[in-house]
């Protein structure tokens, strides 16, 4: 899909023009986003951002903000110019993103799209729980994706709520962990092994699904087996390729938290060609 | 202020049955009250709760951590969660997501603590909740609110419901003093002088409020006390705090936490910027709690009548 490219151009000019930021998980993950945005996964409208019925994607690793932010853009939820700002003061686009609740005027501050605070890991996955369960009180026919990152399986909240999701069968509510084995200090094997991932998350029941992330057709193929099991908490380990796209970011840990210089986008963009 | 005629010989009942009483009430009222604990539902008294909206009980065992989350994603789905469990553990262990997940977010979410002060007794010092308001203070977006006794407790659950955006609710296990009545008004944010005096303040929050009337009304031939239940710690309601400092120029404040960033510190701050007073506050010394009947804890760390006595003589005289 040539969404995911776009999505990707956007990510190194945004990070660029920020002079910081995250690079290597963004670019690993362009296919989810454009699937779920411009494959039809998922629900949503852009002139009506916080509309009832919406499916809701929350991003638990706060830090891979640049890939949602062009994907926003790109699906029309504000303009292309926006992305621009990129951490910048007085930005809708903050270096991790937020959803701020306004009481007193429009219902909200945030950049439209945003579903969720995210940054400190861990968090997000017990928000998308906490969603999933009002959803299914409610009877509402909305479901709840939530990304998380192999590193925040480090974390013993996300845990927490992987097993609050599986007592209340939130079959609502869909766990993506992009698996692309790089942190911010090394190799995730180095730095704390996770494995084994899926007997883990199976023993905590979830119905788990592998698949290739940077392979659209199997994410599409992974959300329709997952409705198979409406009773049950999906997760599906997505392997990706950090900084995939970009020939001498691809699987390199170093790029994990920090942003290309000028020259460094003008040869990623000529990668992405 | 409609207080209870005899001020000795008065019930008691913990604020933790207050709280419970008002969820019954708000179960029945308002339908998007949900209630999220972590394996304290009895001890917080949600167990009435628990038994009449089955599917508005979240039971997410002992997670404090997932348990803030949760509630917040439940606030943004347009629910009115309370997130309840003892004050050292929420927000003691879940500051983070509180901070984020919530106070950030500015989620509705009403976070409820319970089992605070060294009055927890004979648990001992890991579960007497001394730094709770110091650590909810601090945070934007966030409402703190310490109810005085168990009809206060009520009012407050019932008024924090319906106010928007993230709140802190500090409770109490024992069975404390009845001094306010069905009658006696609330305000959230709205500081009460109790009683009026010329020659010192108390300031005074919690189950103490009524430490600081016993020892206001002993003292009643020898000073004019004033003593002013400040419920709501944040926004700190400071015209009231400041013209009381004027009136009489001394200030003491009394609370069961530690004087450190608590309701001394935030009188302390405002009088600091506004009308600097001489003050002294009362409350844990910068040190831990430890088991013990709560009324013998109070006594050894001074924070009974009989301490207050003795700490307002002593400004007085100075």
């Amino acid at each position: 899909m040539d969404k995911a490219r776009e999505i990707r151009v956007e990510i190194i000019k945004m990070l660029t023009l920020a002079e910081s930021g995250h690079t290597a998980g963004p670019l690993g993950t362009a296919d989810l986003f454009a699937t779920l945005y411009f494959g039809g996964l998922i629900n949503f409208k852009v002139d009506e951002p916080y509309w009832d019925d919406r499916d809701r994607v929350v991003l638990s690793c706060g830090h891979y903000c640049p890939v949602q932010y062009a994907t926003l853009a790109l699906a029309g939820f504000f303009s292309m110019e926006e992305l621009k700002t990129l951490r910048k003061l007085g930005t809708r686009l903050q270096g991790h993103p937020v959803r701020q609740i306004d009481f007193s005027g429009s219902n909200y501050k945030q950049l439209p799209g945003i579903e969720s605070t995210g940054g400190p890991l861990g968090q997000g996955v017990s928000v998308a729980v906490g969603m999933a369960l009002a959803g299914k009180m409610d009877r509402k026919k909305w479901k709840v994706i939530c990304i998380d990152s192999d590193a925040e399986q480090q974390e013993g909240q996300t845990w927490e709520a992987y097993q609050t999701a599986a007592k209340y069968g939130l079959g609502n509510l869909t766990f993506v962990i992009d698996r692309n084995e790089i942190q911010i200090s090394g190799n995730l094997g180095e730095v704390m092994p996770i494995e084994p991932l899926k007997d883990k998350l199976t023993a905590f029941g979830l119905r788990v699904f592998e698949i290739d992330g940077n392979n659209i057709p199997e994410i599409m193929a992974v959300f329709e087996k997952g409705k198979l099991f409406p009773d049950q908490p999906k997760a599906v380990i997505m392997k990706t390729v950090a900084g995939k796209g970009v020939s001498f970011m691809e699987r390199d840990f170093r790029w994990h938290g920090k942003a290309p210089t000028s020259e460094e986008a003008e040869k990623a963009l000529w990668d992405l060609k | 202020m409609n207080l209870v005629n005899d001020i000795i010989n008065v019930e008691r009942k913990a604020t933790r049955e207050g709280f419970g009483e008002a969820m019954v009430l708000l179960g029945k009222s308002n339908k998007e009250v949900v209630v999220v604990t972590a394996d304290l539902g009895e001890s917080m008294r949600v167990d009435e709760f628990e038994k009449q909206n089955p599917n508005r009980f979240v039971q997410v065992g002992v997670a404090e951590q997932n348990m803030m989350g949760v509630a917040a994603g439940l606030a943004l789905s347009g629910k009115i969660p309370f997130a309840v469990s003892y004050a050292v553990f929420n927000p003691g262990r879940n500051w983070d997501q509180m901070r984020v997940s919530v106070c950030y977010t500015n989620a509705n979410v009403k976070i409820v603590g319970g089992h605070t002060g060294i009055s927890v007794g004979p648990d001992g010092a890991t579960h007497q909740a001394l730094e709770d308001i110091a650590m909810t203070r601090a945070l934007p977006n966030l409402m703190v609110v310490v109810p005085a006794d168990f009809e206060q407790a009520k009012k407050a659950t019932m008024a924090i419901a319906t106010h928007k955006g993230p709140v802190y609710l500090r409770l109490t296990r024992p069975k404390t003093a009845m001094f306010t009545t069905a009658t006696t008004p609330f305000e959230l944010g709205k500081a009460q002088v109790l009683r009026s005096g010329k020659d010192v303040t108390i300031f005074a929050c919690g189950t103490l409020v009524y430490e600081a009337l016993l020892a206001a009304e002993e003292l009643r031939e020898e000073v004019e006390v004033e003593v002013v239940n400040v419920h709501t710690i944040k926004p700190l309601d400071e015209e009231t705090v400041v013209r009381s400092a004027k009136k009489t120029g001394k200030v003491v404040t009394l609370e069961d936490h530690q004087v450190n960033g608590g309701l001394g510190g935030a009188v302390a701050e405002v009088l600091g910027e506004k009308w600097p007073t001489k003050m002294v506050r009362m409350g844990m010394k910068d040190s831990f709690g430890e088991s013990g009947d709560p009324g013998e804890l109070l006594a050894k760390y001074g924070l009974n009548k009989d301490g207050v006595i003795k700490v307002i003589r002593k400004i007085i005289n100075d």
